[in-house]
């Protein structure tokens, strides 16, 4: 079980830090929810693996898990929620005032565009002839 | 312990949510509301610097949970320096925004402004680690909002950089917390600071590992290189009263080095002690040589000041890693003098960029402000403080460092970086003042916009801490060593803590 959940945590990670480096908003903010899966996932076994045993006292019990880390897992979920919220929304507004959603703000002007939409077309329609 | 303790965290808690409520009895109620409770503030972070003053540490547990279990809030000298001096700032912030008008381009600056000094309150005042991150993660949330005050399109953009970089910060942070949870076993800092003692061998590399990626963190919030790049586009497009508010959200990250890895990582850590003071050290060399060829490099003044900003937090850095009583001595006088001199030249940066119109604030030939001598005249004992020139204080913080740093085995690197730096900060300063000041034009479709004489009062009562820190510089300096010799007895900061126990059954 270690090496199942090592391996998802490294995956997401990775995941994570690949989409962040993203050039668009929106992969950016995957990668970031990502991350925050990996993170809690992390959190949760720094109480070390366990499996069946209560987190709260129980005269039945045989043993128990470190409640601590579940605990600070619910403050890193609710708080990571509140930021992924935000994020998206500023991740809007920004599209709606930079005019498009690269995280630089890119301004291409619009004549660079058009010139080259028109070679692109050019060129495929020439591939297309050829 | 006294419950007065946590009024600092609770009062802007408290008058944020007032303020929300208060919010249709229209912009003028808010502002006086908001003045009050900073006023407020302001009194009692100085009855908690009184508190603080005496050689007791006072110790609140939430819940009244015992000390590993339970959070606690601990009020020493430094947190209480950093308390006041956060209020004394956020008031000449809001007078600035109130006068200027700024608080009227959005909704709920005044409620965001509370908040913001609750999460920096609580962040000063915290003795858990995981604490410590709710209250970042409150200080930052609040941060955006500001940040983000009045919208454009350049705030938009280093607004989002500014959170995406944060958002990644936190989420190292975690990683950081849950290590070091995984091998301490918890997460006060004081039962941390056992803890690392008993660290076995195997252990030593996840801990330090741990540490460092702690300073990485909190690298984040202090720009330290190579981490710094978000800090120039956030401050020098924000709102000028943001960005004033916005210089001691530098030193959040640099009183969490001192306070988390100063104590975990201290002398008594064995193989781990001052893991981290060498980065620190190296870093901070590497961003002020950096900064002071950003401060040149600048072609507007509000970039400028950011670059400033820059430079004297990674003086700070330089003095922090040199890691001795006398070095950290300087450290908190060289902090204060920074933290409202940088404030007090972003707010003079708004007040010449309102006066050339068009011109704003970039470095070209433009109509002249209103009352040159006398806008020309602040701005100039500004650059003087901040480029570390005397009379100043900015001069004196510096020789504090620079003397500290000779016991050091760098020291030659020290001095070189910073006396090179400083010289290439002062011809910077001294080009843009004279453009600024001196190449000036009449243009008959240009009308000067007159000073805004009460926001500018502002700017002049923040440049007045200058003076007065060389006229008190012996008290400061008593003051700052022994901020300095409080956090060196990491062995009281624990036994403070830790031995709330009789508090804790008192108390019920």
């Amino acid at each position: 079980m270690e090496w199942l959940i090592a391996s998802v945590i490294a995956v997401m990670t990775g995941c994570g830090v690949y989409l962040t480096l993203r050039a668009r908003t929106f992969p950016v903010v995957l990668g970031l929810t990502m991350l925050a899966y990996a993170v809690n996932v992390f959190l949760f076994t720094m109480g070390r693996l366990q499996i069946g045993f209560p987190a709260v006292i129980d005269p039945a019990a045989a043993g128990y898990t470190d409640p601590l880390p579940q605990a600070l897992v619910l403050t890193a979920i609710v708080i990571a929620f509140g930021m992924t919220a935000f994020l998206i929304v500023l991740a809007l507004k920004a599209r709606s005032e930079l005019g498009n959603d690269h995280v630089d703000g890119l301004h291409r002007s619009d004549d660079e565009l058009k010139a080259t939409k028109h070679n692109s077309a050019k060129s495929d329609s020439e591939r297309s002839t050829s | 312990m006294s419950p007065f303790t946590i009024l600092p965290v609770l009062l802007p808690l408290i008058g944020g949510i007032l303020l929300l409520m208060a919010r249709p009895a229209g912009i003028q109620t808010q502002r006086i509301l908001s003045l009050i409770l900073i006023s407020l503030l302001v009194g009692v972070s100085l009855v908690s610097f009184k508190l603080a003053s005496t050689d007791v540490m006072q110790v609140v547990l939430l819940g009244n949970w015992q000390a590993p279990f339970g959070i606690v809030i601990v009020l020493d000298r430094l947190s209480a320096m950093m308390l006041l001096l956060t209020s004394l700032l956020a008031l000449a912030a809001l007078w600035y925004a109130i006068r200027t008008d700024t608080d009227k381009q959005g909704q709920h600056f005044h409620v965001l402004f509370q908040l913001q000094l609750f999460g920096l309150n609580g962040a000063f005042m915290t003795g858990d680690v995981f604490n410590l991150f709710v209250f970042f993660e409150v200080l930052l949330l609040a941060s955006y909002g500001l940040l983000l005050h009045g919208g454009g399109r350049l705030r938009t953009r280093a607004g989002l950089h500014y959170v995406v970089i944060n958002l990644v910060g936190s989420t190292l942070f975690l990683f950081a917390v849950g290590t070091l949870y995984g091998i301490l076993g918890t997460l006060n800092i004081a039962d941390m600071a056992i803890a690392v003692q008993n660290v076995s061998a195997e252990d030593q590399g996840i801990v330090a590992t741990a540490a460092v990626l702690l300073l990485v963190v909190f690298g984040i919030k202090a720009a330290m290189f190579p981490l710094y790049l978000w800090l120039p586009g956030a401050y020098a497009y924000t709102s000028a009263p943001v960005a004033a508010l916005f210089a001691i959200m530098t030193k959040v990250g640099l009183y969490s080095i001192i306070r988390v890895h100063g104590t975990v990582f201290g002398e008594a850590a064995g193989d781990l002690a001052f893991v981290h003071i060498q980065w620190v050290l190296l870093l901070g060399l590497i961003t002020l040589a950096l900064a002071a060829l950003g401060v040149l490099a600048a072609r507007a003044l509000r970039r400028q000041v950011a670059y400033l900003i820059l430079a004297s937090v990674a003086t700070l850095m330089i003095a922090i890693g040199i890691n001795s009583e006398a070095a950290l001595t300087a450290t908190f006088y060289y902090l204060i003098h920074s933290t409202l001199l940088g404030a007090a030249m972003f707010l003079i940066a708004d007040v010449i960029l309102r006066g050339r119109g068009i011109y704003a604030d970039s470095f070209t030939k433009a109509i002249p402000v209103d009352r040159p001598v006398l806008v020309g005249s602040v701005f100039m004992l500004l650059g003087i403080a901040l480029t570390g020139m005397p009379p100043l204080s900015g001069f004196f913080g510096k020789v504090m460092i620079l003397n500290s740093a000779l016991a050091h085995p760098w020291f030659a690197a020290i001095l070189s970086v910073v006396l090179i730096g400083g010289l290439i900060m002062i011809i910077a300063v001294c080009r843009s003042g004279s453009l600024l000041f001196y190449s000036v034009q009449k243009d008959k479709s240009q009308q000067t916009s007159p000073l805004n004489k009460s926001a500018f009062i502002a700017v002049v009562m923040l440049m007045l801490v200058s003076p007065l820190m060389v006229i008190f510089a012996k008290p400061l300096n008593n003051m700052s060593a022994q901020i300095a010799a409080q956090l060196y007895d990491q062995q009281a900061y624990i036994n403070a803590v830790l031995d709330t126990l009789s508090h804790g059954e008192t108390g019920k």
